[in-house]
């Protein structure tokens, strides 16, 4: 049973949706049982790779038994391992917090919905298992086609914002695949690791720096990488509130994966270091992201959208992180993947859950909800400190390692972008306190509560206990980092960078 | 100039492929209709469809079957006498993709519609101004 892991992460949930898009014709009900089922034993068998690959070091699986540089190969590694856990994890967690809003604004299209999401995590999954570049763009544009579904699902804007990310989107996802065609010209193979075999004696080949460039702009580009954002604020805000949560946690971490990936794996770390040494060059990008991002943040006066653009800031922090090139900075970019992904699941379920209960998540709807909503802005709290890198929040313990790996690398623009953006984050998220905290709120909501005080109106606990265990998380990874970077990330990290 | 040329005719299938490609670029940005900047958007990836189909092709090779398979499967098979099939199996798998992009693409330019009573962009951004 647990040497087909790598295969039923997979499958499970694709088959899964099958039967929630029948269910969803015959028996609505059963949409989000079905849908809990098949992501809850994903999240069981990937912690259980997990498990295996801790105690037992990278697992490999042949589809259908044929040998790698044939047939389709998933390889979970310490890497991909951890990667693929979080994407589980956050995806179950936010399927149980999106019921109460499903079936509050689209109750009628319950069962597209459903099969929608558990097909979006199925891809992925898919993305972060496999060892095959060609399986990879599948997989990737699975995910992105269900994600621009999921998006066209909001009100108002959502479908002209979801029209203009399909746009990019495939534009990234076509430039992908001429990257990867490229690679097969020159190599002759699909196989990761089998590319990487192949490429040593050609990296003066301008193919191969061609395919790199292009490549790379396709995988920024799907992953909102500052000057290629431009698509990701209106898609995400106004996406209804449960796919924003699915979709800003994981679409943009997935992508650094792939990054990663790319990077470690198929071109290794001695042609992008040492062959073109983009190093610098990256390092700076992803400084400009940073700020660029948290300074668009300032301008907004929209919880969610403001959360949109600190997406674009911490897209900036992994890839700038990874691009250092040392073992600090590969630590801090690989522990954000996994801390950034909890952290704005955190606070998008609690915007989340100011709009299934407001309407509403502009400045206008915020005072007095420390007072209505007490539990919601509790966690809204939690993610926020985590967000600024306030100790035993795991965001502090990413940022920490990522600064390690400035000052280790001698870079010190990605050091004052890095805390001048946690500068920034700390006037955002005051600005949101105060006026929840201290704004009076009777002209606005006086009416509604009569006149004995504001009464207490929360989100239904379906809402409240997945936003509760995010944010319970986010102290428990913090505390845990000594262990998840001693097991898990340290062995990941590769040689040259050590 | 003899250079140029040469450089054109040798690699016409590249020239060919970044031609299509960048009208399909050109008509995302520049169109104003939403319907014809997803025609441009479907030119853009056939464009690298035809990029991977070029790239099978050999000089002199025919196409990848073996007549009378069964009989004769002891003999070698020349690979240079067929062409590579690989670039055109993977590009079945890019055809649905690209099939199943405009799809929804274009369901969420019917969306669009019902909202704006409009698919040129101009006068989207301004309903969209005036609210």
């Amino acid at each position: 049973m647990s040497e087909h892991y790598p295969a039923l992460l997979v499958i499970l949930p694709l088959l899964a949706s099958f039967f929630i898009s029948a269910a969803g014709w015959l028996r609505p009900v059963c949409c989000f049982p079905l849908a809990l089922a098949a992501l809850g034993s994903s999240l069981l068998v990937s912690l259980g790779l997990l498990g295996d690959v801790i105690s037992g070091g990278p697992v490999s699986y042949w589809m259908g038994g044929w040998p790698p540089p044939w047939g389709i190969y998933y390889r979970v590694d310490y890497l991909n391992a951890l990667v693929l856990a979080v994407v589980c994890a956050v995806g179950f967690v936010n399927l149980i917090a999106a019921r109460p809003s499903v079936e509050k604004d689209f109750p009628e299209k319950a069962g597209p919905f459903y099969t929608l999401y558990v097909l979006f995590v199925t891809g992925l999954l898919g993305m972060v298992a496999t060892g095959d570049a060609f399986n990879l763009y599948v997989l990737l544009e699975i995910a992105a086609i269900t994600g621009y579904a999921l998006i066209a699902l909001g009100k108002g804007r959502a479908a002209l914002s979801s029209l203009h990310y399909v746009f990019l989107g495939t534009i990234g996802a076509c430039f992908y695949l001429l990257g990867v065609g490229y690679l097969y010209i020159i190599t002759g193979s699909l196989n990761m690791e089998d590319i990487a075999r192949l490429l040593p004696p050609l990296y003066e080949s301008k193919v191969v720096t061609v395919a790199f460039a292009i490549l790379m702009v396709g995988v920024w580009l799907k992953m909102g990488f500052f000057p290629l954002h431009a698509w990701l604020p209106n898609a995400y805000t106004y996406a209804p509130s449960p796919v924003s949560s699915l979709v800003a946690p994981l679409m943009t971490k997935v992508m650094v994966y792939v990054m990663i990936r790319m990077v470690l794996t198929v071109f290794t770390v001695d042609f992008a270091f040492l062959v073109l040494r983009l190093n610098e060059v990256v390092v700076w990008l992803a400084v400009i992201a940073i700020v660029m991002g948290s300074l668009l943040a300032l301008a907004e006066k929209d919880v969610k959208r403001m959360l949109t653009f600190i997406v674009v800031a911490e897209v900036g922090y992994m890839v700038g992180g990874f691009w250092l090139g040392n073992q600090a900075g590969f630590t801090g970019a690989v522990l954000h993947i996994l801390n950034d992904a909890l952290m704005t699941l955190c606070l998008f379920l609690a915007v989340g859950n100011i709009v299934h209960v407001n309407g509403d998540s502009r400045w206008e709807s915020l005072p007095g909800l420390f007072r209505t909503m007490p539990w919601t802005m509790g966690a809204l709290v939690v993610g926020a400190l985590s967000i600024i890198g306030v100790p035993p929040t795991c965001g502090f313990f990413s940022k920490w390692y990522l600064l390690l790996g400035a000052i280790q690398g001698g870079h010190y623009g990605f050091l004052v972008a890095l805390l001048f953006s946690s500068l920034v984050s700390v006037v955002l998220f005051f600005r949101i306190f105060e006026i929840g905290f201290f704004e009076p709120f009777g002209a606005s909501h006086g009416s509604a509560h009569g006149e004995g005080g504001p009464a207490i109106q929360e989100a239904p606990l379906g809402m409240l206990v997945p936003l509760w265990m995010t944010a319970l998380g986010l102290i428990l990874v913090g505390l845990y980092t000594g262990e998840i970077v001693g097991r898990v990330i340290r062995h990941a990290v590769p040689g040259m960078m050590l | 100039m003899e250079a140029v040329l040469n450089l054109i005719i040798e690699k016409y299938n590249y020239w060919i492929y970044i031609t299509l490609m960048m009208i399909g670029l050109y008509a995302m940005i520049a169109k104003n209709n939403l319907v014809k900047k997803i025609v441009g958007m479907n030119i853009f990836q056939t464009a690298v469809i035809l990029f991977y189909v070029s790239t099978g092709v050999k000089k002199g090779a025919t196409i990848p079957i073996i007549e009378h398979g069964h009989d004769v499967a002891h003999q070698a098979v020349r690979a240079a006498d067929y062409i590579n099939p690989l670039p055109h199996v993977l590009m079945l798998t890019a055809i649905v993709v690209s099939v199943a992009t405009l799809g929804v693409a274009l369901a969420i330019a019917i969306k669009v519609y019902h909202r704006y009573q409009t698919l040129e962009e101009d006068e989207i951004l301004e309903q969209i101004r005036e609210l």
